[in-house]
């Protein structure tokens, strides 16, 4: 049987971390009362009309530098049509013909093997990354048979990052867009909270022969985790798979995946092929960014983004993160990427590096081994740890001055998980863990276990 | 007009506009019609049907389709004009500096006044149908465009 090669394009839609909205002046805002952050132009009321927000614009510049792209310095925006109770326009403001950047490239890690001892880099190359509007919510009422719209969130602006198709299963996905979270939440440019409905993923997903041309594609949409896309991506390319061997066709569909089946199923109300009719918004003129170059000389300040400006205020990627804690710390590259997979660890592994005397790499462990089990565990935060930087670095000195053993400051440690407030040297002292240091007194004491033993 | 560039794979939506590059059976400086000349081409019965679907527009009756046609052949007499190496323009604002907003919160909070405008509400939310309400095939709509 010849083999298969799954073919996945994911389309990456993250809402920009801004105080308004893209074309408003409304405020970005999760979880608030419904309709109460709401503009009349968001409302789609007569007579309003879009005022584009600097600090989008931004933030899409800096995501693009970040990913390798070309910034375009001349981009436009469109409106894509279609209806909707939660598009109150009956159009999206995007930019489908000159996007504000394209032909990046994300590079990302994965683990060859289970153990996490081997990692390999891959690619995959970003089509384009383009400004645009989000629309409001709908709230299913399925027994009084209605839709509640809330439009808290139309308008807030979005940044679509399409990727090529260099992804070939779920796991390289959600590497990747893990990868990318991580990048959006270094720049702030989005906060990338799936949860939250910050970091929307659709993926499209085809099986075909190598050497012969792409099968036709399914859109799978409703996948809320990273652990979720994984698993959709693979029940899909399964599905597809299976249903081709058994001399079936793909219907190139939107599937939306159950999380509680674990299964794709096909998404009603949708009505076929859409036909957007883009067309050039006609309010909106095109978008100039400069460079220092092209720094125009009479022009205001606040109306002017500089490209350039930009990228020298990029702060330091998770990859040349990893790479200078590696360097510094002589860790293994593994390890530099648990680090900054578990937010505000890395800071934790420094905090307690500048306080014990113990070498990094020997410190390390008791971070990835012992303090990061115990949050896992009790499903914590680094932050909610209740063993601080400090407790831990101070017990790591008494390890190291030989003052316990190596079992002991593990009892002393789960001692100060409970937060009860002791200091380790207490914990110690009161449960007598200290190692006798004493030559003369550990004489006496196994000649006394010697006596004893004479005496039987 | 020069025709856009393709969409592209990953897009649900379509593949090069529907807008020929040029019209069919039409011949280069015609001049001196203005536009008003017969139609050189009647739209389709399905492309109205699909316009309809699209747009939710209600052609009623033979004049409105009349109407759309003298649109046409109005919006046709762009091909007159000999734009090779001519760069598109989609906007008249294409000079114009586009201003750029601080982003700082200056409108919302006036939940009661848009919902004035809602002819049903539940609790400070819109009411919508369940779903698009898909408008029915040709053959089961009334509209004048049957038996065209």
């Amino acid at each position: 049987l010849a083999p298969w090669a799954p073919v996945v394009g994911l389309e990456i839609h993250a809402q920009i971390s801004s105080n308004s909205k893209l074309f408003s002046g409304s405020q970005v805002q999760f979880a608030a009362p419904p309709n109460s952050l709401v503009s009349f132009f968001d409302a789609s009321l007569p007579g309003t009309l879009p005022v584009l927000n600097r600090r989008c614009v931004e933030a899409a510049v800096m995501t693009g530098l970040a990913l390798n792209c070309s910034i375009n310095k001349k981009s436009l925006f469109d409106r894509k049509h279609y209806f909707y109770a939660d598009l109150p326009a009956g159009y999206q403001i995007t930019q489908q013909r000159v996007p504000i950047a394209v032909n990046g490239c994300l590079s990302y890690s994965l683990c060859i093997d289970s153990k996490m001892s081997q990692m390999v880099t891959k690619t995959v190359r970003i089509k384009q990354i383009q400004l645009e509007q989000d629309s409001g919510k709908s709230l299913h009422d399925d027994t009084r048979s209605q839709t509640l719209v809330d439009l808290n969130r139309a308008g807030v602006g979005l940044m679509e990052v399409v990727m090529e198709p260099d992804v070939c299963c779920g796991e390289e996905a959600a590497a990747a867009v893990r990868e990318l979270q991580l990048i959006l939440q270094t720049l702030g440019s989005s906060q990338a909270v799936m949860a939250e409905g910050q970091l929307r993923v659709d993926a499209n997903v085809s099986v075909h022969h190598p050497g012969e041309p792409y099968g036709v594609r399914t859109e799978v949409k409703n996948i809320n985790s990273i652990r979720f896309l994984a698993k959709a991506i693979d029940y899909e390319i399964q599905r597809q798979i299976e249903e081709l061997e058994n001399g079936g066709t793909i219907l190139n569909e939107t599937r939306a995946f159950d999380s509680k089946l674990g299964c794709t199923v096909p998404m009603r109300d949708k009505e076929g092929k859409q036909d957007y009719r883009f067309m050039p918004e006609p309010n909106l003129p095109p978008l100039i960014l400069y460079d220092t170059k092209s720094l125009p000389a009479n022009m205001n300040h606040q109306q002017v983004i500089n490209i350039d400006w930009i990228h020298e205020r990029l702060p330091d990627l998770p990859s040349v993160k990893r790479k200078k804690l590696v360097e510094k710390y002589g860790i293994l590259p593994e390890h530099s990427f648990t680090l900054l997979n578990e937010d505000g660890l890395a800071e934790f592994f420094e905090s307690v590096v500048k306080r014990t005397q113990m070498k990094p790499k020997k410190v390390i462990g008791w971070i990835l081994n012992d303090l990061l089990s115990y949050l896992k565990q009790h499903s914590l935060t680094v932050k909610e740890s209740p063993v601080s930087s400090f407790l831990l670095g101070d017990l790591l000195n008494l390890l190291e001055k030989k003052e316990i053993s190596s079992t002991a400051a593990k009892q002393v440690f789960a001692e100060l998980w409970k937060g009860e407030g002791k200091t380790p040297l207490e914990i110690v002292k009161e449960q007598k863990l200290g190692l006798l240091q004493d030559q003369k007194e550990l004489e006496q004491i196994c000649q006394a276990v010697i006596d004893g033993q004479e005496n039987e | 007009m020069r025709a856009l560039l393709l969409g592209r794979w990953l897009r649900a939506g379509p593949g090069p506009p529907r807008v020929p590059p040029r019209p069919e059976s039409r011949h280069r400086g015609n001049g001196g019609n203005g536009g008003h000349g017969p139609l050189r081409q009647k739209v389709s019965v399905e492309v109205l049907d699909h316009l309809e679907h699209l747009a939710l527009v209600d052609f009623r009756d033979s004049e409105g389709v009349e109407r759309l046609h003298k649109a046409i052949q109005f919006a046709d007499q762009l091909h007159e004009v000999n734009t090779d190496g001519v760069e598109l323009m989609d906007s008249v604002l294409e000079d114009r500096c586009l201003y750029l907003r601080e982003d700082d919160v200056t409108e919302g909070n006036c939940t009661k006044e848009l919902l004035e405008n809602a002819r049903e509400k539940v609790e400070e939310y819109f009411v919508a149908p369940p779903g698009n309400i898909p408008l029915p095939k040709l053959e089961e709509r009334e509209t004048f465009l049957q038996g065209s």
